[in-house]
């Protein structure tokens, strides 16, 4: 049985596929705001990567005779250091600049864990529906019942604060959204045509699941993979600033502001860039996944 | 109708019975023993630890802790803070009129400006302003608020200084709390300029913890506008010859009004995590800055009985919507 013997399949064949790809980029470029959140995001993927080589100095080495030097452009400050310095005289632009690391390193992270687990449950539940299916949406319900960031700041008060421990519990509190949407979809296509031909053409459960089912569910699942992608990266820094997440002296943007808290009336530098850096990577996610889905949703296409 | 209801409150009661599991483990699988826990760092003799082993339950059965946990509940027993020995449910109801109060002002905030500026940005689509708006609503959904906040300070308090930096009201102020909302209560003592200052506490958190909802009742009003402007209804009623703001006002808005309603309603899982921030950074005494002491402080039952109560409002809160929804839109309730 040749796949391309299924009727109905849609984007099965190698053509049908370059086809599929060239009319998502002519939408995906038609929206500026979505060009420029990529152009930024591959720059930050670009930094995160050459961190070391672009970093001016060591992101934790302080110089303790330059503590909380200014930026260069006011008084005070010099070339040497130019975002200036925090209280224990660490250059901020390095440590932003490592910084990036983290932020995108958290969001792949988290959106790797919750997705997986979230596409796994869902097709089970839309698959076979029955008890195990009642069972694990009630599940997601319970999550979902309580505000994420407080179901995170608890699992990571059970598991203990860090890094790690932060990027489980917020892939835990985003893995319902995950599973509610591969459910929906798989529920809605289960019945279509190209699915029951593959099923009467002898196609066992699993490759209906994954190879029949899945790839026509994505669509949905990428918009919400980048929305998780860029709220992962704001939780996980508001763990960090509340002392729960990445823990100091890691240059994780969250973790800076809360070590900035104190000095906010002092000196406006180690309070301002590292929200900055946490708002651009954030909005530049956001705008790409606005545009891509305008370019994923046929429904909006025409419009 | 009835059915409607009942349904939907039965659909309720497996999640809130899943919520007391939740609350009801995370004290269990928490590191360390409970009872060693709860004595602190000075420790306790044999004798007394196995006295309070029994008089805390905990040499029961599981299933039997848990059930006596929820006939606690039911009765108001949300168990005693380690820190204060004071009952949870009686430093929940002494926090939560701050919480409701800066919500309330946080809501209002998002709403007033929210709604107008999505309803201009769906009927001038694609102007500047429509491109403006959105690309602010966009970033104020960006937003890491807790740096919103510190901003904000900065700028208002410590270069302009219009707006103290934390706390509900000046300490010049003192009056017993009656209702529990300070402004409210600022009114009532006829103290001059109480109410002045509490407002100008409120300004600040406020805008912060709306940041977020009113960036989404933006987007959300200006697509469920666009959606109705496209109406057969809406062209009929401009095709009588009514008045732009009649036929936008009267007969598009109010049909937008359905999905923009629930995303209000939506919401207010969203205020409880960004009051967790917003508190944290005002000093402001509610549930959220309450919620992360305790955590910090290793006080679990409060942590635990604070899970169950905002757990447990979020859902009331949108079981409300969910009905109210059935009420304003009988199509769903029939289905």
């Amino acid at each position: 049985m040749s796949e391309q013997a299924l009727p109905g399949a849609p984007a099965r064949t190698i053509n049908g596929r370059r086809q599929m790809l060239a009319e998502f980029w002519h939408y995906f470029s038609k929206n500026r705001g979505a060009v420029t959140g990529l152009v930024v995001f591959i720059l930050l993927v670009l930094i995160a990567v050459f961190a070391p080589l672009l970093a001016p100095h060591n992101p934790d080495q302080q110089f303790r005779d330059h503590l909380l030097s200014p930026p260069f452009w006011q008084d005070g400050g010099s070339l040497t250091f130019l975002l200036g310095t925090d209280a224990v005289g660490r250059d901020i632009l390095s440590r932003l600049i490592h910084g990036a690391r983290f932020s995108l390193f958290i969001g792949v992270v988290v959106v790797t864990i919750a997705m997986t687990g979230g596409i796994l449950i869902g097709l089970i539940s839309g698959f076979f529906r029955g008890w195990l299916d009642t069972l694990f949406m009630r599940i997601m319900d319970i999550i979902l019942a309580f505000p994420s960031l407080l179901l995170a700041l608890v699992l990571v008060a059970v598991l203990g604060p860090g890094l790690i421990n932060a990027m489980i519990a917020i892939a835990i509190v985003y893995q319902p959204h995950f599973v509610r949407l591969t459910r929906a979809s798989v529920l809605s296509e289960r019945e279509r045509e190209y699915v029951i031909s593959a099923r009467v053409a002898g196609a066992g459960v699993l490759r209906l699941m994954f190879i029949t089912i899945l790839p026509n569910c994505l669509a949905p699942l990428i918009v919400q993979g980048t929305l998780a992608f860029s709220n992962a990266i704001l939780d996980a820094a508001a763990l960090g600033f509340l002392g729960m997440g990445a823990q100091p002296p890691t240059p994780e943007w969250g973790t800076m502001l809360a070590e900035a808290r104190e000095f906010i009336l002092r000196a406006w530098w180690v309070v301002t860039f590292p929200g900055l850096a946490i708002l651009i990577t954030v909005l530049a996610i956001n705008l790409m996944g606005d545009g891509l889905r305008d370019a994923l949703d046929p429904k909006l296409k025409q419009s | 109708m009835l059915r409607f209801f009942v349904n939907k409150l039965l659909l309720v009661l497996p999640t809130l019975i899943g919520i007391t599991i939740v609350a009801f483990a995370f004290v269990r699988v928490l590191p360390g023993d409970p009872i060693l826990l709860l004595a602190g760092e000075r420790g306790v003799s044999p004798e007394r630890y196995h006295k309070l082993l029994v008089q805390f339950g905990y040499d029961l059965p599981i299933w039997q802790q848990y059930f006596n946990y929820v006939i606690g509940l039911l009765h108001g027993d949300f168990g005693i803070s380690i820190s204060t020995k004071r009952p949870v449910i009686d430093e929940f109801l002494a926090r939560f009129p701050a919480t409701l109060e800066l919500s309330v002002f946080a809501m209002t905030f998002a709403t007033v400006i929210g709604i107008p500026a999505g309803i201009i940005s769906a009927v001038k689509r694609s102007s500047v302003f429509d491109q403006l708006t959105m690309g602010v609503a966009l970033t104020g959904y960006s937003m890491p608020i807790f740096w919103w906040g510190l901003l904000l300070i900065i700028l208002f308090s410590g270069m302009l200084h219009w707006t103290p930096v934390s706390g509900r009201i000046d300490l010049l102020y003192f009056f017993p709390p009656v209702t529990g909302f300070m402004t409210v209560d600022a009114l009532l003592s006829g103290q001059k300029g109480a109410f002045q200052s509490a407002v100008s506490h409120l300004i600040l958190p406020s805008i912060v913890l709306g940041t977020i909802p009113l960036a989404v009742i933006a987007r959300q009003t200006r697509s469920a506008m666009l959606e109705v402007l496209g109406e057969d209804y809406v062209r009929t009623a401009r095709a009588k010859g009514l008045t732009p703001v009649r036929v936008i006002g009267l007969h598009a808005f109010r049909n937008a009004l359905i999905p923009v309603v629930t995303t209000i309603g939506l919401q207010v899982g969203l205020l409880m995590a960004g009051a967790i921030l917003t508190e944290t950074i005002f000093s402001w005494p509610g549930i959220g800055k309450w919620m992360i002491d305790s955590i910090s402080r290793r006080d679990y039952p409060v942590v635990q009985g604070g899970l169950v109560l905002i757990a447990g409002i979020v859902m009331l809160v949108n079981l409300i919507v969910d009905l109210l929804y059935g009420l304003i839109n009988p199509r769903i309730s029939h289905q």
